[in-house]
Order: C-alpha cells, then sequence, then structure tokens
C-alpha cells in the first residue's frame, strides 16, 4: 500500500553538494523542493563533534560515515566474459551516506578540468589522429573551458577555496599553475601556509624546470564568508579530513556552505532516512511525474513533482535510471544504449621517499594541503612520441598523520612484529609520499549494467561493474611512474618506492572514490544519456547531475567540476527550463 | 456596556479627524507589525514549526508551567471576541477578557508603558493575521497559584499601572531607547533579578538573572559583567545579526535577536543602545581572589584539549564563528549557570539574515567529570584578563541535574 502525497514543484534524490546545491538555487527561484535522502540528518556540532570527531578506529577503519554494503552494495568484475559477484564491503572506493553526501568526507582538492580534457576526442583526433584513441570510447563533453568557466568560479566562491590562480585571463601568474585555463578572478582564499614535505617537494620540481604550485583546497587557509554569508573558519591542520566530517566548520561541504541557509527557507524541506526506489513515469515514459520511496519504517510512499533530479552518489544516479527504466541500458555487444556507457574511474600509482635525516611532522595537516606538478598532465605535455594518452597530477599532499594508518615502512620491512613496530617508528616522520592521479578513459567494454542474479534488501536488482584499467591508462600511469622516480631521485633519501599500477582492478584495497560516467552528457543521445545541461534525453523532466555526467575522468579531483555543472544545470532550469517546463533544452 | 462605550468613542474620534484610508489603515497595520516586532509576541505565543501566534510552547516558570495562549482573532479559541479596549486594558493591567488575571510571564508590567498609539496599531496588525483555531489550556500551575484571583494580591504589591515617563533632561533618542527597553521590548523580563515572588526588583535593573535554565546577563554598561567593553556599534550589530566581536547570541537570546531586535530598525537599535550604555555604574570591583595555580594549569589542561581548536590558545576565539572567550562578558557574569549550561549541552547560534551560518558548541557533558568543567571555567573566567570568582563542580553539578531532569 503506497501512500499518496501531496504535489512538490521538485523532489531531489540525495543531499549532498549538487542537491543542496540545487535546492538553493531552485528555491530562491521560489519553486517548492524537496529533498528526499536515503541516510541521516548530519551536522557539524551534534555528528562531527570535536570531542569525538577525531576517532580514527571509528570513522576511518570501521568507517562511520559511509554507505554500507547492507544498505547497496554493487557486483564487480574485470571484464564481460566473467561472473560478476557482490561486493561484501567496500574498499576501493566509498560512496558516501547522509546528508552532506561524500563532500562531508572528502579531503578538499577542488580542479578545474580543461578545455582540452572538455574537447578530448576532437582534441586528441586532430593532434594525433584517430588511430591514436581507437580503442579507447572517448567523447567530448560537449562545453568548453570558457563556457564552464562562470560555473567553476561559483562552485570555488561558494566553498571558499584556497588556492593561487595560475591564469587569470590569460595573463601567467607566478606561483600559480600556468597549465590551467584562464580563469576570470584568483581564488577566493590565498594558499594554505605549507608544511615541510610539500615544500621540499616544490623546491626539487622547481629545480627540474617542473611547475609545482599549491593545490587547490577547500580546506580554510582563513576565515571565509561566502556569497550566501555563511561563515567557514580557519583550518586547525588537524589532519582528519578525508573519512572524517570537520569540526571545525573549516572544510567546505554542504553543512558548512549551504545548508544553514538552505534549511532556514519555508519552500524547502528534506526527509532523511528514506530512500528512493525508483521514478515513476507517465505511460509511454516520456516524462516523470514522481518518485517511489520508503521510510525506515518500511511505508512506502509516492512523492508526485513536476521535475524531478536525481542528486545522488554518481553510480548510484545511474542505478537508479535503469531500476526506472530511463533510456537504454548500455550493451557493449552492440554499442547501443546510453545508460551505464563510459563507467570510468583514476588512475593512481604511489611514491615513498624514505630518509634518515628529516621530520616532516606528518600530523600537521589538512586533506588538501600541498603542492600539485601538473607538467604530465592531461594535454599539458606532447604525446606525439608516446604510446598512450592522457596524464596525471602528481600530488604532494600528505593528508595526515593519523597513527593506526600512517605506518610507512622501507620496502622488505617483515608486516607484523618487533621489527615492523621498529620499521614504523623510524619511518613515520621521516617518509615523504607522492603521487599520480591519472586519467581514466572510457573504453568499449568498462560499463554499469544490472546484475543478473544479485538483489538488494528491496529485491531489486543490484548493479554491476564492470571494469579494468584499459591498456592505454596503464602504459599512461607507467610513463607518470617513471617521471615519479626521476623526482624521488632527485629528492635524495636513503631509498624510494614506486608501487606500479597494474592491470587487473582490485576491488578491495582502497584507490579512490572518484567512479564517474555512466550516464554521460553530450550532443548525440545515441552517445549520451543526458544533454550537456544534464536533462535526460529521454525524460525531459529529470536532470542527472553528478560526475555521472562526465563521459570520461581527467587526472584530478571530480568535485571542482561536479559542483561546476550542478550549478550550470541550476542555471538552465532557471532561465531556461522553467519558462517551458517538461520541454527539453537541446532537440535531439 | 463599557466596551461598547469605548467602542462609540474611538469611533467618534476617528469621524471627527475624517474617515480613515485604507492606505491610512495599511499604514497602521504596518506600524503595528511593528510593535509586535519590538514585543518579540512571536517569541512567546508561537510553537517552534507552529502557525504564527496560535499558542506557544509551556514557559517554564519558578512557580510551574505556564502556556502562552493563542492570540491570533479566532473568535472561538483566540481572540476574536476581544475589543480594542479589552486589548488596551490586558497590556495596561495583566486583566484580559471578561476580567481574567493575567500571570506576568505575560511581561503587562512593561508592556503597560507603551502609549496608546502604539497599542492600537499593534491591535490593528493582531485583527489582521490569519485566524488559527488552537485550544491552549493557559493556565497549569498548581494550586493555589493556579487560582488566577491570587494575582490580585501580587499586583498590588508587585505592579504599578503607568506609561513611560520622559526624562526630559536626556535626548529623545535616549528617551526612545528607554522606552522601548522598558516598554515593549521588555528587556527586564529575562535580564533583570526577581523577588521571591517573580517580580522585577528595580533596584538591579537589568543587572542579570537566572531563567529556563540560562542565566540572562548583566546588560548594564558595568565594565566587568556587562556591556562595558562594547561600543554602542558593536551593540548594534550584535542586536542586528546576533554575532559582534564580543559573543553570538544562542539561547533564549537567539530567539530574541531572531524574532525581534534583528527587525528593529537601525534608529531603534541606536537607541536602545544609547539607554543601555547609559546604565549602572562605572566603578571598578574588586577583582576577586586569583585561584590557585594548581587549579588553572588543571584547568589548561582541559581547555588545551577540548576548547582550544576553536576558541584559540589564547581566548581569542574566531570572529562570527566561534566567540572570543578573553573579555567576553558572559565568560565574567555572577552565575555560571549559563556556562555550564553551553559546555554540558552545547548550543547553536542564532540564524540571521546577515549572519545565517547558526555554528555550534558541541555537547560535552559525556566527555568531561563536573569537576574537569568547573576546573576549565575556572580557568576561563581567570585568564586573558578575565577576572571572576571560582566555580565549584556542584555548580556544574546542580545544571547537569537540570539537564538530564
Amino acid at each position: 500500500m503506497t501512500r499518496i502525497l501531496p504535489r512538490k514543484d521538485v523532489v531531489i534524490v540525495g543531499l549532498g553538494w549538487t542537491g543542496a546545491i540545487l535546492a538553493n538555487e531552485l528555491t530562491d527561484q521560489g519553486l517548492d523542493v524537496l529533498a528526499i535522502e536515503r541516510g541521516p540528518w548530519r551536522d557539524t556540532a551534534t555528528d562531527f563533534n570535536i570531542g569525538y570527531m577525531q576517532d580514527e578506529l571509528r570513522y576511518s577503519v570501521r568507517r562511520d560515515l559511509f554507505l554500507q554494503p547492507v544498505v547497496e552494495t554493487m557486483t564487480m568484475r574485470n571484464d564481460p566474459s566473467q561472473t560478476a559477484l557482490p561486493m561484501r564491503d567496500f574498499g576501493s572506493f566509498l560512496p558516501g551516506n547522509g546528508v552532506g553526501g561524500a563532500g562531508v568526507h572528502w579531503n578538499g582538492h577542488t580542479w578545474r578540468f580543461w578545455d582540452s580534457d572538455f574537447k578530448i576526442k576532437s582534441n586528441l583526433t586532430n593532434r594525433y589522429g584517430a588511430a591514436r584513441i581507437a580503442d579507447l570510447q572517448v567523447e567530448d563533453w560537449g562545453v568548453t573551458g570558457a563556457e564552464m568557466e562562470p560555473y567553476y568560479d561559483q562552485f570555488e566562491y561558494l566553498a571558499g577555496i584556497s588556492g593561487k590562480a595560475g591564469n587569470i585571463k590569460g595573463q601567467l601568474q607566478q606561483g600559480g599553475n600556468p597549465f590551467e585555463d584562464p580563469r576570470s578572478r584568483d581564488y577566493p582564499n590565498p594558499p594554505m601556509d605549507m608544511t615541510y614535505a610539500p615544500t621540499l617537494f616544490a623546491e626539487t620540481g622547481r629545480s627540474m624546470g617542473l611547475h609545482p604550485f599549491p593545490t587547490p583546497s577547500a580546506n580554510m587557509s582563513r576565515a571565509y564568508t561566502n556569497p550566501l554569508g555563511v561563515t567557514l573558519g580557519q583550518c586547525t591542520f588537524c589532519g582528519f579530513c578525508e573519512r572524517f566530517g570537520c569540526a571545525n566548520y573549516s572544510k567546505s561541504s554542504a553543512q558548512t556552505t549551504v545548508l544553514p541557509v538552505l534549511m532556514k527557507k519555508a519552500n524547502f524541506e528534506v526527509r532523511t532516512d528514506s530512500e528512493v526506489l525508483h521514478v515513476d513515469l507517465h505511460t509511454g515514459g516520456k516524462s516523470a511525474r514522481g518518485v517511489t520511496y520508503i521510510d525506515s519504517s518500511g511505508e512506502e510512499f509516492f512523492q508526485p513533482a513536476d521535475l524531478v533530479l536525481l542528486c545522488a552518489y554518481g553510480l548510484h544516479n545511474v542505478r537508479l535510471m535503469m531500476l526506472s527504466g530511463i533510456g537504454r541500458i548500455y550493451d557493449p555487444g552492440s554499442g547501443e544504449g546510453t545508460v551505464g556507457r563510459n563507467y570510468c574511474y583514476q588512475t593512481n600509482a604511489g611514491t615513498q621517499v624514505f630518509f634518515d635525516d628529516k621530520n616532516f611532522n606528518p600530523f600537521i595537516a589538512a586533506g588538501a594541503l600541498g603542492q600539485t606538478i601538473d607538467d604530465y598532465n592531461g594535454d599539458a605535455f606532447d604525446h606525439g612520441p608516446l604510446d598512450f594518452v592522457g596524464g596525471a597530477g602528481i600530488n604532494c599532499i600528505p593528508t595526515n598523520g593519523r597513527p593506526i594508518g600512517t605506518r610507512p615502512t622501507v620496502p622488505g620491512t617483515p608486516k607484523w612484529g618487533s621489527a615492523w613496530k621498529k620499521a614504523t617508528v623510524q619511518g613515520y616522520k621521516s617518509t615523504l609520499s607522492f603521487s599520480s592521479q591519472g586519467s581514466s578513459y572510457a573504453t568499449r567494454t568498462n560499463y554499469l549494467d544490472l546484475d543478473p542474479t544479485y538483489k538488494d534488501r528491496f529485491g531489486r536488482p543490484l548493479m554491476r561493474m564492470t571494469f579494468d584499467f584499459p591498456d592505454n591508462d596503464i602504459r599512461m600511469s607507467n610513463y607518470l611512474c617513471d617521471r615519479m622516480e626521476e623526482i624521488a631521485k632527485k629528492l635524495g633519501g636513503k631509498q624510494y618506492a614506486v608501487g606500479r599500477r597494474k592491470k587487473g582492478w582490485d576491488s578491495v584495497p582502497y584507490q579512490s572514490t572518484h567512479n564517474t560516467g555512466g550516464a554521460i552528457m553530450g550532443i548525440d543521445p545515441k552517445r549520451s544519456a543526458v544533454n550537456t545541461y544534464l536533462q535526460s534525453w529521454d525524460v525531459p523532466n529529470l536532470f542527472v547531475i553528478g560526475a555521472s555526467a562526465f563521459p570520461q575522468n581527467a587526472g584530478k579531483n571530480p568535485t571542482g567540476t561536479v559542483g561546476a555543472l550542478a550549478f550550470r544545470a541550476a542555471d538552465a532550469i532557471r532561465n531556461h527550463y522553467l519558462r517551458n517546463p517538461g520541454a527539453p533544452l537541446v532537440q535531439a | 456596556m463599557k466596551t461598547l462605550a469605548l467602542t462609540f468613542a474611538t469611533g467618534l474620534a476617528t469621524l471627527a479627524l475624517g474617515p480613515a484610508t485604507a492606505a491610512d489603515q495599511a499604514d497602521q497595520i504596518i506600524r503595528g507589525q511593528y510593535q509586535a516586532v519590538l514585543g518579540d509576541c512571536v517569541g512567546c505565543h508561537t510553537r517552534p514549526g507552529g502557525k504564527s501566534l496560535a499558542g506557544g510552547p509551556p514557559l517554564e516558570t519558578p512557580f510551574g508551567a505556564l502556556v502562552p495562549p493563542n492570540i491570533t482573532p479566532d473568535a472561538e479559541t483566540g481572540i476574536g471576541n476581544w475589543s480594542e479596549a479589552d486589548f488596551h486594558n490586558m497590556m495596561k493591567t495583566g486583566i484580559g477578557h471578561d476580567g481574567v488575571r493575567l500571570y506576568p510571564a505575560m511581561p503587562y508590567p512593561a508592556y503597560t508603558k507603551m502609549t496608546d498609539p502604539d497599542l492600537s496599531d499593534l491591535w490593528a496588525y493582531l485583527t489582521t493575521v490569519e485566524p488559527v483555531s488552537n485550544k491552549v489550556e493557559a493556565n497549569q500551575l498548581p494550586f493555589p497559584l493556579n487560582i488566577r484571583f491570587s494575582m490580585w494580591g501580587w499586583n498590588l504589591l508587585n505592579f504599578s499601572e503607568g506609561g513611560f515617563a520622559p526624562d526630559p533632561s536626556k535626548s529623545a533618542e535616549w528617551n526612545r531607547g528607554a522606552y522601548i527597553v522598558q516598554g515593549a521590548g521588555h528587556c527586564g523580563t529575562c535580564h533583570t533579578p526577581k523577588s521571591f515572588l517573580g517580580a522585577d526588583q528595580d533596584s538591579v535593573f537589568l543587572q542579570g538573572a537566572s531563567l529556563q535554565g540560562w542565566f540572562a546577563p548583566d546588560i548594564t554598561n558595568s565594565a566587568r559583567s556587562g556591556l562595558g567593553k562594547w561600543s554602542e556599534d558593536d551593540l548594534v550589530k550584535y542586536l542586528k545579526t546576533g554575532v559582534n566581536a564580543h559573543s553570538i547570541a544562542s539561547g533564549p537570546m537567539a530567539e530574541a535577536v531572531e524574532n525581534s531586535t534583528s527587525k528593529m530598525t537601525d534608529a531603534d537599535l541606536k537607541a536602545v543602545a544609547v539607554y543601555l550604555k547609559s546604565l549602572g555604574s562605572d566603578t571598578v570591583v574588586a577583582a576577586p581572589a586569583k585561584p590557585e595555580q594548581a587549579r588553572m594549569v588543571t584547568g589548561e589542561a582541559v581547555y588545551r584539549d577540548n576548547c582550544s581548536a576553536c576558541h584559540g590558545g589564547d581566548g581569542a576565539g574566531a570572529g562570527a564563528l566561534f566567540p572570543a572567550l578573553a573579555g567576553n562578558s558572559i565568560v565574567a557574569q555572577g552565575s555560571t549557570e549559563t556556562l555550564s549550561r553551553l559546555v554540558l549541552a552545547g548550543s547553536q547560534a542564532v540564524h540571521t539574515a546577515n549572519a545565517p551560518t547558526t555554528p555550534a558548541m558541541p555537547s560535552l557533558a559525556w566527555r568531561l567529570k563536573d569537576q574537569e568543567v568547573a576546573d576549565v571555567l575556572t580557568y576561563v573566567r581567570n585568564s586573558w584578563g578575565n577576572a571572576a570568582s571560582e566555580v565549584s563542580a556542584s555548580e556544574v553539578a546542580a545544571v547537569r541535574k537540570e539537564l538530564t531532569q
């Protein structure tokens, strides 16, 4: 028995970064907005209490804030010939849960993708010829860097990003990233004060002719009041960012930037602990009429709405589309269907340099406090003589020195016992780590669909993830590891270790919660699920907002681009869609 | 009959001045709405999340619970069958429709100072709000206090009816401030110490009082515990936004800022500031004895582990987010009720259009023992230039007990 509720103008599925941004924009427009959030309500003082937030066992090891597999998991395999099995625990990536979503427990690296990332297919084809990308399924985004710029700016000023511009209106800026696209103005806050490890890394890189710069950070370098009037405090460098909520109001999240304003609005409401089961479509399947959700007592509700926004984690957006019969599920055999197409990830590798005579005090840290070198990222360098496309940012961002997890030891150290203990004592303060965060380019056989066997607690099919690192990306990552090795040698130290990326993606060890694609944006409805405003090609009163829209992933963290796409979608809805509700913004 | 006669008289007056135009009426309603802001009617008469003015949550008084009634113009359950004269009479004497005596939780001892035109405006506004049917059982006091006639005796002892008398030796601004503070603003209802009968003690007007588990601080110009360190601009900023360099409003004052002072005109806020800054003496009271060094060391250790990340190692706080503890008058109050409460239960700052952040102090009751709270408060009250009496574990225990009841 499903209870039918009074109609709303807009229903939003998921109240994380994108849900909060869209809700705030659309309530400003005067619309009556309801957000339905699967997880609990969370706010700083009660849920990220300074007295217990720095509990590494509870939050980092036992992952208290994350989505638990009993609520939703997925099956995985490396290629279509295998039978996928359910992930019994999340490991390689950790989706968020609850109000604020993954934006609660992120580190805060806030990047802009480049014009060359958005025009990747045409750009690479022009530069290196179509044969170079024949094994890949890369797609243009359908937007340009210049079109995205105002929305990046909006997100960075909302979130109070600390950083140094490298290019303001075409003028290169000393100390910033010389490879970035022109931006209209500098970051709202200056870079954070640097600790020793990234300082040494940057000095070394500079001496090699590279161009290090401060990583753009959502950890506040100073107190900041954003355009909504919400104030954040200066980061205290406590080193409890990733996997933790910030107890000091100094890491931007929906909680610290939008919700204080949004929650006071009479035309906004959130229902927490309520899971949307599917989007309901009108007969014919050409428009949404609302969503069906179930609350924690097991009661089912139908919530009618004129406009439905999927703002859940990207993977969950894709699954909801599949469960609701929106669009056609991608078939890797025929290449037809768009939902689930172009699932991508991140191709990372790490380097450690061990010293005897240095003390890096790793516990003085913040999630995005560090330095980056983009000389080998994206299309910043010539791939002409190389055997791959793509690249990586090389990051020295010592995010924390937490006692359980921070145990660097030189290769060959036993994994346990007194020798291990001794080595961890020696390595704790004197190890410098840095890593390459590499692009992930789409292939025909990396995709998402519904699992034929396994079901969730409500009897709905789990999503099936078919993924392995493409050969191109492995070659890219190897090239980056060679570059990291050069830096490691130059840094000195008694020893270094480079952990190279290998084929055969393993879902167990943590790698990155940068899952992208599956409901990608584009200009061709045969190859994309949403148009460039993130409006569904198939159901025009449905928008799908998040990293699910990325046609492939760049060598950068996705949140900046997710935030910019959210503002762009909001702009399109406010200024175009609402003039003729229900109509496509782009004619197929 | 009396009501009729008054209405008739009002009618005559209107006639004499010429017919009121719709625009005049609209102006009057808008003026009345502002009087409702000054008086913070919503603060008591609206339940959280409830319909505006349709009755509030119970007020816990030392004598028992009183529930603010429905004051929408609903005939059955509100004040829809009151006359304007009934309303004037109630505001001035505490005697409502049909001669029912009100308890002074309704601050008629302050409202009695309001002028007739202001009351007429307020009445005009109240007749226009949405009528809501909501029956409220206002009187939940125990016997014999539940007999409203007992208020006859109380009034005889404690209440003097009468309008505000301007002081001609002071500026118009000062007088406007005094009128708001003593009258519609009813600041003394919370901030003035009460006698054992619950009446304001005029000799210590606005010098701080305990209510509903909070200590409403001294808001005279006293250098140590009052607003002596605040400029008039500081005070205006606090009342307008809930936040200034010295303090962030939370608890009952957050409600007063949100519903009332943040909506007052800048001129009225300035007048209030001028008046409050003129109150009390600036004579320096001898500082209490410095606590023993050992206690300060213990308190500092607790402070560093639990408080310094936000309030700073030097007690300087962080602007609009975390209040400075150095020189903070809340810290220096004679009563530590609010301080203990803040540490044990936490508290969230007010939300205003100008300061929407609502930062919050987390609850530390689960983490700190009474003795540790007492030590850290003693340390805070005697560091960075602060000087106030030591705090005992039993004071903290009393607040903890009240919070867990």
